[in-house]
């Protein structure tokens, strides 16, 4: 079954050309239909392929497809062909799946939007790219895919273009992750050149033999393809973009800007897991970088009033933590982070697109409120999102993955304490914003009263998505609870295992510590913005809590320095150049021409009594000069 | 006689166009059209023809011309009928034909005053075009570059838009005087070599492998430079780009950018580094350095423009600077990679600039500070504008991005620092592409105009370039293989090949070890 | 030896008389004027040649004054005509009215 590897992109590409083409003759239910089906059936299919995959392996637990061939010239030889191994079967399926759930909700959250197939064309367009992203077996076909949902995520946050801000958002976003892609391409001009082939495992292989470890050509090659993935993941120092991302519709958000997209980077970095492992260096940069990411989204998210922003800052961070896990060498730590994450963060936005609907586009949780008893089910999805997130222990998928995450952390050789504890506080965060935000969207007093309900076709996904987020977890059960380690064993065919050099009794002690640390975030959260409110009101009042809110809630004050060190900079160059400086050499040129020319002209004055007498002096002069020389 | 014909068939229908829309302008439109059909009929043919007529002549070590007309014209100057074409060639002739097409297509509504005078041009220019790219008799050469001056001057100084004197005079004395330069140093080379062999002749195929004293060669190669790097445009020589493109009707805008400037990267390919081969590449580093420098200004300069049609002129020149990079890296990639960020960039801009003559037919403005808001009105040309936007920022899938990424492939072989800087060139092109979407199509409304939408003819014309664009990113194989004889042919000429490792297709390793191109003797 | 006049002598009256006429010519604003100050600044030149003829013996000067005086009759003609058609269409004689061809 494997041969219908292809379909699976091709099917969401399939879907956008039909849109794209006769999207306008198409009415609201043939839309929906071509939109949400052709990624239904891409879901069905890379969940056949998906069970052929694993219940019969093929050779070398790898399988790959060659459609045809792209570029072959001057000794690069490339094609279109995708690759299947134990890592993109995971992804494929986490894209599929959350992808066709999110398009479901969108038939129900969009269905009163004026460009309706135009939505759903983008959509398709993203899955497709997404996926080829995800199966690309050479570097430059993943570059394709990796571009395309770049587009598709400039063109969605920009979907209701009229208004200017959502363009300007969507510009950033672009532009940001463009810079993140130049590094990467500048990666890969530099692995073409030293390994003379794009084939990813090839490329790998080759690598893997003639460089040593820490040589500074994998270190180069690593350190690009990691700026790559900071631009698209969102990582310090190009994590600007993805809050003002929320400007988009909020399926894109919970589908591009939660659960896959900003994740390519994860992708990328495992599997190129072996670049990195020779470049020791790089990989503690990527471990330090996540770490520096989670605490400072994780603080920025206490400070947002827009709930679509929390939850951005908290993809921020929770990215960070797989960076982190890609740090310390801990692969299928990180990807298990992914696909517990691309649940419950897919449920969480899905859950506060239904709320800000419900209120008529209200994005200020402070002007929510009691909704517990308006949206029940919303409300128990949510809170399941929300403990998922906070990695509440035992019952919630992101309670294995973290743990896991923050376990190999710890026992990793290139980890160590620092890491661990900036997890830990990290954690700690992430549960103190998760159910600030559940308690104030869903508890205390009403404040604006819900105007519409969602219907069954943004329920389903909703609860579907809860249900993954509540026992997605359970693939991977730690050695202190039983050892049962079926996700990490599946992806070891594909990525190695970490060294490990810590001792297996203490991880018990991180996880206990780390299961109370997420309680007692809770307990925060509920103290501040729900048992004494006033604190948190006085706190920001305080001349230094309001100061130290506002450089919070503006991120940090990176936009501030960006636009002062690139943007503006780059703006007033622009406009003093704008008639072009070396124009004005040929203006020059033409400039003295046309002043030699009125000289000269000035001396034709019409009157040939001055003719004479210059005549006249020029003949003195003449014959003054052949007399006397 | 083929070939000859492809040129006729040009003139004449420039000609009968001329005459006939005295009668009726509609038929001087379908004259051409005809034309221009009838040439790609012949274009298309010589794909056939062309194993069968090649006979024993043409160069032995430049690879076979697919088809060769060589009579004589001047013989007691040396000069020849000599036209051949090659792989290289003959894409370009059909990007010729092709775009004629377009630009034909866009001036159907546009033009309405002296109609038979303005095909009469543009058949003249197209003619020109075709000659260049077939020429093999270097005085040819320069009769046929300089026929495209004229009618060129023309179409912009008669059917231009406000400003079109002053555009027409500069990109008339810009080009003109840089021709001359290059008429001095085919002058010095036709000279040198007949002072040396005895053989006093204009021809290319016997004019390879002159030897000039280093001293004299750098400057008749300067003068080649000049002449194709005002044509390029490279920086510092852009500078009559920007107004020309502005000012010229769409049609002029359509063939400027699409084909003149493609001469420019032609001459450099077929004539200044095959017959200065040692010359050229000591001056590669300089070279490389403009081309780079066009890449980043251009790029700077397109982003300032408020007038949407100079914004999409400037572009050019930092697209442009993408060939200028490829040609003197000088390597099978970089040359394939020029060769479609030619074809790419003669598509995606020539698109540009119809759209541009849309919208400019419909609100009467091109300045982008009253546009906006667009994209209701008119979806379709949103649609249209937005693929072509990202075709030119470099999107992947389409050609335009094959062309720039093979480029730099090529040029990070030879020098990695310029492929580097060359590289920021996508952040600065996102920027300038995503800026102008941004204020034509979306945001809020501004002016108080309602737009029509693209016609079905405009629709299918712009069909038909999707579809082409999108095949030369995903698909661009036959394009490349059919080149890629030429390109060895003309790098055998030049004798500068790197002998690639035969198993890898990599530089091998004492190739690498130099920085700018390995010189075999 | 007939009467002479010291070659000196003479070609200092030419010169007089040449310098007079481009004064002439120069200040005078009258068309009249300044056709009669080319009459003397031609006859000046005559004057010279024919002094220097008389001073070599040579018929030369003489040939040469006759050639200035056909050519000065010549110029006379066309000159008239011009200061007819300067008054026809100026309605004066003043030269610098028809500076029409200034740059």
């Amino acid at each position: 079954m494997l041969e219908l590897l292809w379909l699976i992109p091709a099917m969401p590409f399939a879907g956008f050309l039909v849109l794209a083409t006769a999207g306008k003759k198409l009415s609201r239910t043939g839309a929906a239909v071509i939109g949400a089906g052709s990624a239904g059936v891409s879901a069905l299919i890379s969940l056949i392929v998906a069970f052929s995959f694993i219940s019969s392996p093929p050779a070398g637990n790898s399988y790959s497809q060659v459609l045809w061939e792209w570029v072959n010239t001057g000794g690069l030889s490339l094609s279109i062909s995708f690759y299947l191994d134990a890592l993109s079967v995971i992804m494929v399926l986490v894209v599929s799946v959350v992808g066709f759930l999110i398009h479901l909700y969108s038939t129900g959250f969009m269905a009163r939007d004026d460009g309706y197939s135009r939505f759903f064309s983008y959509m398709n367009l993203f899955v497709g790219s997404m996926l080829t992203l995800v199966l690309a077996g050479n570097l430059l076909l993943l570059f394709l895919g990796w571009e395309g949902v770049g587009l598709c995520s400039y063109l969605l946050i920009g979907f209701w273009y009229r208004e200017t801000q959502n363009g300007y958002a969507a510009l950033k976003a672009f532009i940001v992750t463009r810079i993140g892609d130049t590094a990467m391409a500048i990666g890969l001009f530099l692995l073409f050149y030293n390994l003379g082939t794009l084939d990813i495992q090839q490329a790998m292989g080759l690598a893997k033999a003639n460089w040593p470890v820490g040589s500074g050509i994998a270190i180069a090659a690593a350190a690009l393809l990691l700026g790559g993935a900071l631009g698209k993941s969102a990582q310090l120092p190009l994590q600007t973009w993805l809050p003002d991302a929320m400007a988009g519709p909020t399926p894109v958000s919970a589908l591009i800007h939660a659960a896959t997209m900003v994740t390519a980077g994860v992708y990328l970095i495992a599997r190129t897991h072996v670049l990195f492992t020779l470049a020791p260096p790089v990989q503690s940069a990527v471990a330090i970088i996540g770490a520096a990411t989670l605490l400072v989204a994780g603080f920025s998210a206490l400070a947002q009033h827009d709930i679509k922003r929390v939850l951005a800052y908290s993809t921020i961070s929770q990215i960070g933590y797989m960076f982190l896990a890609l740090g310390v060498g801990a692969w299928s730590a990180a990807i298990f982070h992914f696909m517990t994450h691309a649940f419950f963060k897919a449920l969480l936005f899905l859950g506060a697109g239904v709320v800000i609907q419900g209120l008529n586009e209200e994005h200020d949780m402070f002007r929510m409120g009691g909704l517990r008893k308006e949206m029940p089910a919303t409300f128990w999805s949510f809170l399941i999102g929300a403990a998922s997130l906070s990695a509440l222990p035992l019952v919630t998928a992101g309670f294995y993955s973290k743990d896991l995450v923050l376990w190999d952390v710890w026992s990793s050789r290139t980890g160590g304490n620092w890491l661990w504890a900036a997890g830990l506080l990290g954690a700690l965060l992430t549960s103190i914003y998760s159910f600030r935000m559940v308690f104030l969207t869903f508890y205390g007093e009403k404040k604006t009263p819900v105007t519409r309900t969602p219907g069954p076709v943004m329920l389903i996904p909703v609860i579907a998505l809860a249900a993954l987020s509540a026992v997605g977890g359970f693939v991977e059960i730690p050695g202190t609870m039983g050892n049962v380690p079926l996700f990490s064993g599946f992806l070891e065919t594909a990525l190695p295992k970490m060294v490990f050099s810590g001792v297996p009794e203490s991880e018990l002690i991180s996880q206990i510590i780390a299961a109370i640390l997420s309680v007692g975030g809770i307990y925060v959260a509920y103290f501040f913005w729900l048992a004494l409110p006033e604190y948190a009101r006085d706190f920001t009042k305080h001349p230094a809590g309001s100061a130290l809110h506002r450089f919070l809630f503006s991120g940090w004050g990176f936009d501030w320095l960006y636009a002062r060190l690139f943007v503006r900079p780059y703006v007033w160059a622009a406009r003093v150049n704008k008639r072009d400086v070396i124009d004005l050499f040929y203006s020059g040129i033409a400039l003295i021409n046309r002043l030699s020319h009125y000289a000269l002209s000035a001396t034709q004055t019409g009157k040939v009594r001055w003719y004479v007498m210059v005549l006249g002096f020029g003949a003195f002069i003449t014959i003054t000069i052949v007399v006397f020389t | 006689m083929i070939l000859a014909w492809i040129i006729i068939v040009l003139l004449a229908g420039g000609l009968a166009a001329w005459f006939l829309a005295r009668w009726d302008p509609l038929w001087a439109r379908r004259t051409c059209l005809f034309a221009l059909l009838l040439d790609l009929a012949l274009a298309v043919s010589v794909f056939w023809l062309g194993h069968i007529e090649t006979g024993a002549a043409g160069l032995p070590e430049t690879g076979a011309w697919l088809i060769e007309l060589n009579v004589p014209w001047i013989p007691q100057l040396g000069i020849g009928l000599h036209l051949a074409v090659d792989g290289l060639s003959l894409v370009l002739v059909l990007l010729t034909i092709f775009l004629g097409l377009l630009s034909l297509s866009s001036a159907w509504s546009e033009i309405t005053g002296r109609v038979g005078f303005f095909h009469f041009n543009l058949m003249w220019i197209l003619a020109g075009i075709a000659g260049v790219f077939m020429s093999l008799d270097m005085f040819l050469f320069y009769f046929f570059w300089e026929m495209m001056l004229v009618p060129m001057y023309f179409l912009i100084a008669i059917w231009g838009h406000e400003n079109r004197q002053y555009a027409s005079v500069k990109f008339f004395i810009f080009t003109q005087a840089s021709g001359l330069l290059m008429l001095l140093s085919i002058l010095g080379l036709f000279f040198i070599h007949g002072a040396n062999t005895g053989d006093y002749t204009f021809d290319y195929t016997r004019l390879l492998g002159t030897q000039v004293s280093p001293s004299i060669a750098i400057w008749l190669m300067l003068g080649f430079f000049i002449a194709f790097a005002v044509k390029l445009p490279a920086v510092p020589f852009h500078s009559w780009l920007p107004d020309a493109h502005t000012e010229a009707p769409t049609a002029g805008s359509i063939i400027l950018a699409g084909l003149l400037l493609k001469t420019g990267a032609y001459g450099f390919i077929r004539f200044l580094i095959p017959l200065f081969p040692d010359m050229a590449a000591r001056f590669a580093p300089v070279a490389m350095g403009l081309a780079v420098a066009s890449i980043i200004y251009g790029a700077v300069l397109a982003f300032a423009q408020n007038d949407l049609k100079r914004l999409i002129a400037d572009t050019s020149i930092s697209h442009m600077g993408f060939v200028l990079l490829g040609v003197y890296a000088w390597n099978g990639l970089a040359l394939e990679g020029a060769l479609m960020q030619i074809i790419s960039h003669g598509i995606s801009t020539g698109m540009l600039f119809m759209m541009v003559g849309s919208i400019q037919e419909r609100i009467h403005t091109r300045d982008m500070d009253v546009m906006g808001g667009l994209w209701p009105d008119a979806p379709r040309m949103g649609g249209v504008m937005m693929v072509f936007a990202l075709a030119s920022l470099g999107l992947p899938g389409m050609g335009n991005f094959l062309g720039e990424f093979l480029v730099l492939f090529g040029t990070y072989r030879v020098s990695s620092a310029f492929a580097v800087i060359a590289s920021l060139g996508f952040v600065l092109s996102t920027i300038y592409s995503i800026w102008m979407i941004q204020r034509t199509f979306h945001g809020e409304k501004r002016g108080g105009y309602r737009v029509r939408d693209l016609s079905s003819r405009e629709m299918a014309a712009s069909a038909v370039m999707i579809a082409a664009i999108i095949w030369l990113g995903v698909y661009p194989q036959p394009v490349m293989d059919t080149a890629s004889p030429a390109f060895n042919g003309i790098q055998g000429a030049a004798k500068m090949q790197k002998a690639p490792d035969p198993v890898s297709g990599r530089p091998s390793k004492d190739a690498r070890a130099k920085s700018i191109w390995t010189l075999t003797p | 030896m007939i009467f002479s006049v010291p070659m000196e002598e003479g070609l200092v009256l030419a010169w007089v008389l040449f310098v007079t006429g481009l004064v002439g010519v120069i200040v005078r604003r009258d068309i009249i004027f300044i056709l009669m100050s080319i009459e003397i600044m031609l006859n000046a030149a005559g004057l010279a040649f024919v002094i220097a003829g008389a001073r070599w013996a040579q018929p030369d000067g003489q040939v040469m004054f006759i050639f200035i005086m056909a050519m000065a009759a010549a110029e006379v003609s066309v000159g008239l005509a011009l200061v007819l058609q300067l008054y026809y269409r100026r309605k004066t004689l003043d030269v610098d009215s028809a500076s029409g061809m200034k740059g």
